[in-house]
């Protein structure tokens, strides 16, 4: 067989996190009854007008400055006109791409698995409106729902020819814009909610063929799974019907999740004429450059940036720094500990360790624990001062993180301080040594490893607040006395 | 109906606001005896698409109140008809196409609103050629209009019905919308005052978009006093219409200000060429040779691009009507035709509810958008409004205000342009340039040749608005006047 190179676009709609919709005052919300958050503008009801969203604009431009791209400081909404019942004004204002997107050329570096960055150039990032939602209904027939119709929906499109070129690529590259958004604050980045939609365009060529070949777009994948499982499949399904003699047909082909496989929806034979024009119920927007540079220097430390401060300044792994970074509220929330005096290696441990292991036990999240910042440096107060063990720490915060009270409180409750005090572990000690005799005598004989089964049985005497080090001190001198 | 109530309809509306405001008569005296002229008349017009008896009489209540507590404006109290483009909440509006039969807007537009808080109660919606496109009300879906000083004539177009009710005392006052010359034109055709502002002075919003670049609402009267008052109600910047100018309503503070002495009028040499009828140019004539004995400094300007004003509108007006017009498709709102699936259910909607002369312009604009076509035409178009805008401009800079004939001839017979579409076309040829380089204009009445009116056109500067009605007024005050509006027996 020879040997194929595929070449994968990238087409992700993000819908913004808005109020109030792109043109319209109607709530941006998930669900809810059929037509509920409409008004005549939104349904399109002949004379109205549409009147643009400030926050849909800033949104925009904040995410396209995140994604180095250039600003078209004169930019203007085009309409694309096309029939379909889910598009209530028979057009759906966009911004045409040969002109005037207000981001462009910029890029992405991609953080890979094995550590290496990807660089994916961005074409552009635009801003446009949503459409509703045709809903087949029971007893036959088609609904519309345009509770979505309207919605501020924001195009990030991957330059050409293709920067990714496997399937591994093309969920990296998702996920890393993803993340960009939320940090960002611009989408919640719920792909099974349809908030982020994800669009690839999959062509193969033989590593001999300069030309790329007949691509294909993949709709309906609602998860990073399906994105990578979704672009494996188109690349061996293309390579398939090459090596059968057959032609790729130019299409765009759904996912089925279940049977994880592609079908065909509908073959794009030619281009479709959308008759782009300049929207004249819309004026252009004039972006000023302070208002832009003000813009960028208000942008969040994005999370390639925090992940390598994490690993420079505060000296975690690349790996702890991943993790931390991973979620936007996760950094914050390691910041704030870090900011109120917490050890940096310490917090992470106790975060990516014991913590991470009940918010996964009990399906919370970090922003929804009990335990706050002040629970952390608190536990971590009594471990430095020695008030408490290793293992009593974990039982005390196991319990902190389900009623939510502080370690050092419950600590103080229980009487369960650290035994430091050294007639207390003698006492403890002698009483051991006395109830086995037999393994003292083989200590003697010399079978120096019983030690440990003693220690553990004064700790186990003091309900285990004996001070590790100390017993182990006290049963080794009792021992060779 | 005793004498005094009939004579309620000769007068002007700002005579009307005037007595009512002084109480020598009430809300509901004035509204009935209109409403009493439209149902005893309007069977010959054909002003009106429907008409809003109920709510218009609960509306004078309301005025009367206003009256009563001091706080009538000018036109306060006066009845107002409306066209069928202009959406009115809980009042069907069809633009006079099928494609909207029974459409009841849940929203009022911001004119009527606008409207409706000065007190000006509805009488009805007024005839118009379906989709405000044409220029004799002929392509209305329901029916025809006539003119009033000649019942086999047309009123004009495309706000015939807004002109000729006003002409034929069935209305004081009236709106209408102006993409082409829709205003200015048939207002010309039956002899009263129409005027377009500036591109922005007058929200769009509900007002359902033929043309959305050139689309302007404006008022019909048979004074220009009439038409300065109820520009004043319904201009001003509107926060839903981002085309709206964040400037004030247009002020009619210094209407009685103006004079005629030393005034630059321009007239536009391109508009008294071949295509403009010989009567029009001599009643055109002898109206300013009144100006100039008045003290106008007049002199010819020539503005070469005119001549592709037609060609170019015929571009951009159906461009951006074919977008416009792609929302009616049965699924939300007007009729719905079956079809086996929604391509086939939409394709014999709009099959069946819109018309020939909006078939063909949707047609025309949708080849003018296509991919391969676009820059020939529509980028082409625009380069040549720009062109258009800019020498406009350049002659203003000699000129206080430019003036012309509004229509190249006077009212025609029914049916007679119907299957010349070109020269029905030609007809707004005078009037398009204001609608491509957003600048106000007026018609008056300068004359009759025939019995017909004839009107004068007069264009302004962007936002001189008040100038220009200045002048009009000026104007009107030197042309002869309508003493006798036309008797409906």
């Amino acid at each position: 067989m020879a040997s194929y190179l595929a070449s994968v676009g990238m087409e992700v709609h993000a819908e913004l996190s808005t109020n109030s919709k792109m043109f319209c005052r109607c709530p941006v919300a998930f669900g809810g009854e059929p037509n509920t958050r409409v008004c005549p503008i939104c349904l399109g009801l002949p004379g109205t007008l549409p009147k643009p969203n400030k926050a849909a604009v800033i949104a925009v431009l904040r995410t396209a400055l995140a994604l180095n791209c250039k600003i078209a400081m004169h930019s203007i909404f085009h309409r694309k006109n096309y029939f379909y019942p889910d598009l209530p004004k028979g057009y759906q204002v966009s911004q045409y791409e040969e002109t005037n997107p207000i981001g462009y050329h910029g890029y992405l570096d991609v953080p890979m698995q094995d550590g290496t960055l990807h660089r994916v150039r961005i074409r552009r990032v635009h801003l446009e409106e949503d459409t509703g939602k045709l809903i087949h209904l029971p007893g036959g027939g088609s609904g519309v729902d345009y509770n979505r119709a309207g919605v501020p929906l924001m195009e990030v499109v991957t330059d050409f020819p293709p920067d990714i070129t496997n399937p591994e690529q093309a969920k990296e590259y998702l996920a890393t814009l993803r993340q960009i958004l939320i940090y960002l604050g611009v989408c919640d980045g719920k792909m099974e909610e349809g908030s982020l939609r994800c669009e690839p365009n999959i062509s193969v060529r033989k590593e001999t063929d300069e030309k790329l070949g007949n691509k294909t777009e993949l709709k309906n994948l609602n998860s990073f799974k399906s994105v990578s499982l979704g672009v494996a499949f188109e690349v061996r399904r293309q390579i398939a019907t090459i090596e059968a003699g057959e032609r790729v047909v130019q299409e765009t082909r759904g996912w089925n999740e279940a049977k994880e496989a592609s079908y065909s929806m509908r073959i794009k034979e030619a281009e479709n004429d959308y008759r782009y024009f300049p929207d004249p119920d819309l004026v252009p927007m004039e972006f000023e450059e302070a208002f832009i540079e003000e813009l960028r220097a208000s942008l969040p430390e994005l999370p390639h940036v925090k992940r390598e401060r994490y690993q420079s300044s505060l000296g975690l792994s690349p790996y702890d720094a991943g993790v931390l970074t991973s979620e936007k509220e996760l950094a914050a929330y390691f910041e704030e500990t870090v900011a109120m005096g917490g050890d940096p290696k310490l917090v992470c441990n106790w975060m990516t360790g014991e913590l991470a292991k009940l918010l996964n036990e009990s399906g919370q999240s970090i922003t929804e624990t009990k335990i706050r910042p002040s629970h952390i440096l608190d536990l971590l107060k009594l471990l430095s001062s020695g008030s408490i063990n290793g293992k009593t720490a974990k039982s005390v915060f196991a319990e902190s993180f389900q009623s939510g009270r502080l370690p050092s409180d419950l600590v103080a409750e229980s009487g369960a301080t650290q035994i430091s005090d050294s007639g207390a572990i003698d006492a403890a000690v002698q009483k051991v040594l006395g109830a086995h005799p037999d393994i003292v005598a083989k200590y003697k004989s010399g079978q120096t490893n019983v030690i440990g089964f003693l220690v553990g049985q004064v700790m186990k005497e003091t309900q285990g607040r004996a001070n590790p080090p100390m017993v182990q001190q006290a049963v080794k001198s009792a021992l060779e006395t | 109906m005793s004498s005094h109530l009939e004579s309620l309809v000769d007068l002007s509306a700002v005579d009307l606001g005037r007595k009512l405001r002084s109480k020598e008569v009430s809300c509901q005296e004035v509204t009935t005896a209109f409403l009493d002229r439209i149902n005893a008349h309007d069977a010959k017009i054909g002003s009106f698409l429907a008409l809003n008896q109920e709510e218009c009489m609960s509306a004078t209540k309301e005025a009367q109140q206003l009256i009563d507590s001091g706080e009538g404006g000018a036109l306060c109290g006066v009845p107002i008809a409306v066209k069928d483009n202009i959406s009115t909440k809980g009042l069907e509006t069809t633009c006079a196409s099928k494609i909207l039969k029974g459409y009841i807007p849940p929203f009022d537009a911001t004119v009527i609103k606008a409207v409706r808080r000065s007190g000006m109660p509805i009488l009805g919606k007024t005839n118009m050629d379906e989709f405000a496109m044409g220029a004799s009300t002929e392509t209305s879906a329901y029916k025809i209009a006539h003119n009033p000083w000649d019942l086999e004539r047309s009123p004009g177009g495309s706000s015939g019905g807004s002109a000729a009710s006003v002409a034929a005392r069935l209305a004081p006052i009236s709106l209408g919308s102006d993409t082409g010359g829709s205003i200015r034109q048939p207002a010309s055709l039956c002899g009263t005052v129409g005027f377009k502002p500036t591109y922005g002075r007058c929200s769009r919003y509900g007002l359902v978009a033929f043309a959305s670049s050139l689309d302007q609402i404006g008022p019909f009267g048979r004074s220009v006093e009439d038409v300065a008052e109820l520009a004043q109600v319904v201009t001003g910047y509107d926060p839903m219409d981002c085309t709206s100018r964040e400037l004030g309503p247009i002020s009619t503070k210094d209407l009685k200000n103006g004079s005629l002495k030393g005034t630059k009028v321009g007239i536009i040499k391109e508009t008294l060429g071949e295509g403009t009828d010989g009567s029009v140019k001599s009643v055109f004539e002898s109206a300013v040779s009144l100006l100039s004995q008045a003290g106008a400094q007049i002199e010819e300007v020539s503005i070469p691009s005119l001549n592709y004003g037609v060609t170019t509108y015929y571009i951009i007006a159906p461009a951006e009507a074919s977008s416009n017009l792609a929302r009616f498709d049965g699924i939300r709102y007007g009729p719905r035709s079956e079809g086996s699936g929604h391509v086939h259910m939409v394709e014999k909607t709009r099959a069946e509810g819109f018309g020939k002369e909006v078939k063909t312009r949707i047609m025309i604009g949708t080849y003018a958008l296509s991919a391969g076509y676009y820059d020939a035409f529509y980028v082409r178009a625009q380069t040549v409004r720009a062109k258009m805008t800019q020498e406009l401009n350049q002659a203003f800079s000699g000129f206080d205000v430019l003036i012309s004939p509004t229509s190249p001839i006077p009212s025609f017979k029914l049916g007679s342009l119907m299957d010349d579409p070109l020269a029905l076309k030609v007809l707004d040829f005078c009037t398009i340039p204001a609608n491509m380089a957003g600048i106000p204009g007026i018609s008056l009445n300068c004359g009759f040749t025939s019995g017909l009116p004839v009107g004068m056109q007069i264009l302004a500067p962007q936002c001189q608005d008040e100038k220009l009605l200045q002048m009009a007024y000026c104007f009107e005050q030197t042309l002869p006047t309508i003493l006798a509006w036309p008797d409906l027996g």
